[in-house]
């Protein structure tokens, strides 16, 4: 993985610090590394000139503040620009003075249109919204079924008509009736919003763009959500012009954020169609969905970790109690035994690979290297620890003591590891028992500072 | 293609031949059109940079510099490139645009062309391919597209239906078995994949099928239980038949951007991946991450997608890729 651009400029004002203010000569490396950053961040390179062009006007003259040093100055000014950039409207909706509200998904192949529907679907249907679905994609196999079983799953209407091979090839004509047929299906049923599921296309293919064009005018569409994969690269002006131009869409939602794409692509299609980008996709289910917030992107971007995804699985798969527990007993003068550390450990593979847990830390401050350090992680690891304890016998798991020469032949064997790394874990045992049982002792001071720690972790959340 | 070890072997059934689309142009030519169809010709692009070329500088290299990152071939590969092209300005000197960018093109082409490879072809049937990827990126199609090319070929096919997972994959695939008139091995949404793959493993062993093709559910290589999901899948063809899945290719989209080199590098890790199918070339997308994979990580392109109908993929081909990424 490449370095990351708070590390690059880290670097680069490394020689800084000491002169007072930012100046033409002194910022012009730093904003190239910026510039290469946001590239490889996918960002478009013509909308990454824009931005870099506005950073330089906001840096140049700026005094170096003294509580900052010019490169944390630059990040910032780099942190504000982007959010500036991604906006902060969210996920607001236009809604039809008339019943129903229409939605239009747009967007090229495979960049999540029907489950993306399903997810709006069911997020509508939780703020209290009567939705309707209508797949109008003819083209593609089985897109329509698929979009019947998402409904289905979420127990949201779908409007289904029927589709006749008889006179050949399927087309832009059925593709109107059913939206029409599905609009006054809405209307009957008192469904109040009607999300229309379209074919998947490029840009450049003229005919389906076309068709596009007819389902807009035919539909008059509230909002028009331009769908687009958070892998993208360079393309993502390409496509979002492409679109934008011809539907002028409303907003974007911008899918697979579940990855480790940086996401960079949401900068480029927000300067090039002047939209919002209103909700990330963040996951398969139905419900992995959720309003846009700029923070999570530009964090990426800036290789501040994504603290705000790591929070959030942890609170969603740790057993918060045991966690408590295990802290609240390795800081007493008791220490922990190796059974309250296998646990910790099971808790731990829970949130994921050490790599993806290692991934998702700032890259500055206390965890300052572990992103890069996670490459070099071997998994497997673990697993062997684990298996380790799992060898021992409870008593020996309670009181590490008693575990002499022939004992740990026998886990090792257990294990299937060498002695050496029994020995070495029962080492680093004693070595964090101690360690644990000093900074209990330190009258709270220490436990209160790792607590405010973590509090200011928290603030990288929301 | 050859798999003329066991290509024509006769099999139990005779399947009705496959479509036959129109093949009016080489496929070098269909190549080179579907990647320089309708390309906006962006102020950054290489050509415009090397075009605007006089004097090859240090400056005129910065430009190509962010041009050659701007078309997706990420930082690594384009230092490499910036410095061997420095370097020979400094030995020896580069005249002027038109130098550079055939030295360019000799630079990607060379690249692409070190990590070429020939296919190992198991001695005996079934060959099984077992295509993987991210989400989206046209793992069915392609299963689809690659039944019918085979069997055009004359090899007898079978395809499995191992996503077990999205909505009506399994339907959208029988579409294809059928467009492609071969058979499909599947069982319900939501069963077990690798007992999908085992069943047809043993049909494509009972009837000795030449080709086994199995699309499996689009995944992030993030999530590290559905990585394990294909290493099992890997380990049930390996134990019913010594050495498959003989290919796995990763699919991927031509618009994706840097990821591509992570999803490349931890599909390998976890799948053995030994080729790439690039698709939607026939977007705008010129598919630049393909450069940074085969310059990190040796994976060589097998196909091209360049559309959605049936005869839409072609054997990938070097020169005509380089030639539209630099054009
Ligand atoms: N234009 C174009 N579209 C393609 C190409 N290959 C696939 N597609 C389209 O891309 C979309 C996704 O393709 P699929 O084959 O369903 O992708 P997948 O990888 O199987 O997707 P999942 O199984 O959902 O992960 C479909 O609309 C395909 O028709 C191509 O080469 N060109
Ligand atoms: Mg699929």
């Amino acid at each position: 993985m490449f370095e990351t651009l708070s590390e690059k400029l880290q670097r680069s004002f490394k020689t800084l610090r000491g002169q007072g203010t930012l100046t033409d000569e002194n910022i012009n490396d730093a904003l190239r590394e910026i510039r290469v950053a946001l590239i490889e961040s996918d960002v478009n390179l013509d909308v990454a000139k824009d931005i870099i062009d506005k950073i330089r006007d906001k840096a140049l003259g700026s005094q170096v503040a003294t509580a900052l040093s010019p490169a944390e100055q630059i990040v910032k000014i780099v942190r504000d620009e982007l959010i500036a950039t991604l906006g902060t409207d969210t996920a607001k909706f236009k809604f039809a003075s008339q019943p129903p509200t229409i939605i239009l998904m747009a967007g090229l192949q495979g960049s999540g249109k029907t489950t993306t529907s399903g997810k709006l679907a069911q997020w509508l249907k939780k703020g209290g919204h009567r939705p309707m679905l209508v797949s109008v994609d003819v083209y593609r196999p089985a897109a329509r079924e698929q979009l019947r079983v998402v409904a289905q799953s979420i127990g949201a209407k779908i409007y289904e008509g029927e589709l006749t091979t008889e006179n050949g090839q399927l087309g832009t004509p059925d593709v109107l009736r059913l939206a029409k047929e599905a609009r006054r299906e809405a209307t009957n049923s008192a469904c109040n919003i009607l999300i229309v599921d379209t074919a998947g296309r490029l840009g450049i293919d003229e005919a389906l763009m076309a068709e596009m064009a007819e389902l807009k005018k035919l539909l008059n569409p509230s909002e028009i959500l331009f769908v687009a994969d958070a892998m993208t690269g360079q393309d993502a002006v390409n496509s979002a012009k492409a679109f934008n131009d011809r539907l002028a869409i409303t907003g974007s939602v911008l899918t697979k954020m579940d990855g480790d794409a940086r996401g960079g692509a949401a900068l480029s299609i927000r300067q090039i169609t002047g939209q919002p980008v209103k909700f990330l996709g963040t996951g398969e289910k139905p419900d992995a969905f959720e309003p846009f917030h700029p923070d999570r992107i530009v964090s990426r971007i800036l290789g501040m970790g994504d603290i705000a995804t790591l929070l959030e699985r942890a609170e969603e798969k740790l057993d918060k109690s045991k966690a408590h527990a295990f802290a609240t007993k390795a800081l007493s003068g008791d220490g922990f035994s190796l059974e309250d550390f296998r646990e910790q450990l099971r808790q731990i593979k829970k949130l994921g690979s050490m790599q993806s847990i290692m991934k998702m830390l700032p890259s500055v401050g206390p965890f300052a290297g572990m992103q890069q350090a996670a490459n070099s992680v071997d998994e497997k690891q673990l697993g062997r620890t684990e298996a380790i304890i799992n060898s021992m016998t409870m008593k020996e798991r309670l009181n590490s003591a008693i575990i002499n020469g022939s004992r740990r032949k026998r886990i090792a064997l257990g294990a299937g590891v060498q002695v050496s790394e029994v020995n070495n874990l029962l080492k680093q045992h004693a070595q964090m028992s101690k360690m644990f049982k000093t900074m209990g002792a330190g009258g709270g001071k220490m436990q209160q500072r790792l607590m405010s720690q973590l509090g200011g972790m928290q603030k990288f959340g929301r | 293609m050859a798999f003329s070890i066991f290509g024509k072997r006769n099999t139990p059934e005779t399947p009705e031949p496959a479509e036959q689309p129109e093949q009016p142009r080489g496929l070098f030519d269909r190549m080179k059109q579907a990647v320089t169809r309708t390309r906006e010709s962006l102020s950054n692009s290489i050509s415009s940079v090397v075009a605007l070329t006089r004097e090859v500088d240090d400056a005129s290299l910065d430009d190509l510099e962010l041009a050659l990152l701007a078309s997706d071939i990420g930082s690594a590969t384009t230092q490499q490139i910036i410095t061997s092209l420095r370097d020979r300005a400094l030995r020896q000197g580069i005249s002027d645009g038109a130098e550079l960018k055939s030295l360019l093109k000799a630079e990607l082409l060379r690249i692409l062309n070190s990590v070429e490879m020939p296919i190992k072809h198991p001695s005996a049937p079934p060959e099984v391919i077992m295509m993987v990827g991210v989400n989206g990126a046209g793992k069915t199609t392609t299963s689809g597209k690659l039944a019918a090319q085979y069997r055009r070929e004359g090899h007898t096919v079978l395809l499995c239906a191992a996503d077990t997972f999205r909505a009506a994959a399994i339907e959208q695939l029988q579409v294809w078995a059928d467009r492609s008139g071969v058979d499909l091995i599947k069982t319900k949404q939501g069963g077990d994949p690798s007992a999908a793959l085992y069943d047809a493993l043993a049909a494509a062993k009972a009837r000795s099928t030449g080709i086994l093709l199995v699309d499996t559910a689009g995944r992030l290589h993030t999530k590290s239980d559905l990585m394990k999901e294909l290493d099992k899948m890997r380990r049930t063809a390996e134990k019913l038949i010594p050495g498959a899945p003989h290919q796995t290719l990763l699919v991927i989209d031509a618009t994706t951007g840097q990821n591509g080199l992570q999803q490349a590098r931890i599909f390998t890790e976890a799948a053995h991946v030994t080729g790439i199918v690039l698709t939607k070339l026939d977007g705008s997308a010129k598919g630049g991450i393909v450069v940074a994979i085969a310059h990190e990580l040796g994976l060589p392109v097998r196909y091209a997608g360049v559309g959605e109908k049936l005869e839409d993929i072609i054997p990938f081909d070097p020169a005509s890729f380089v030639d539209s990424l630099i054009d």
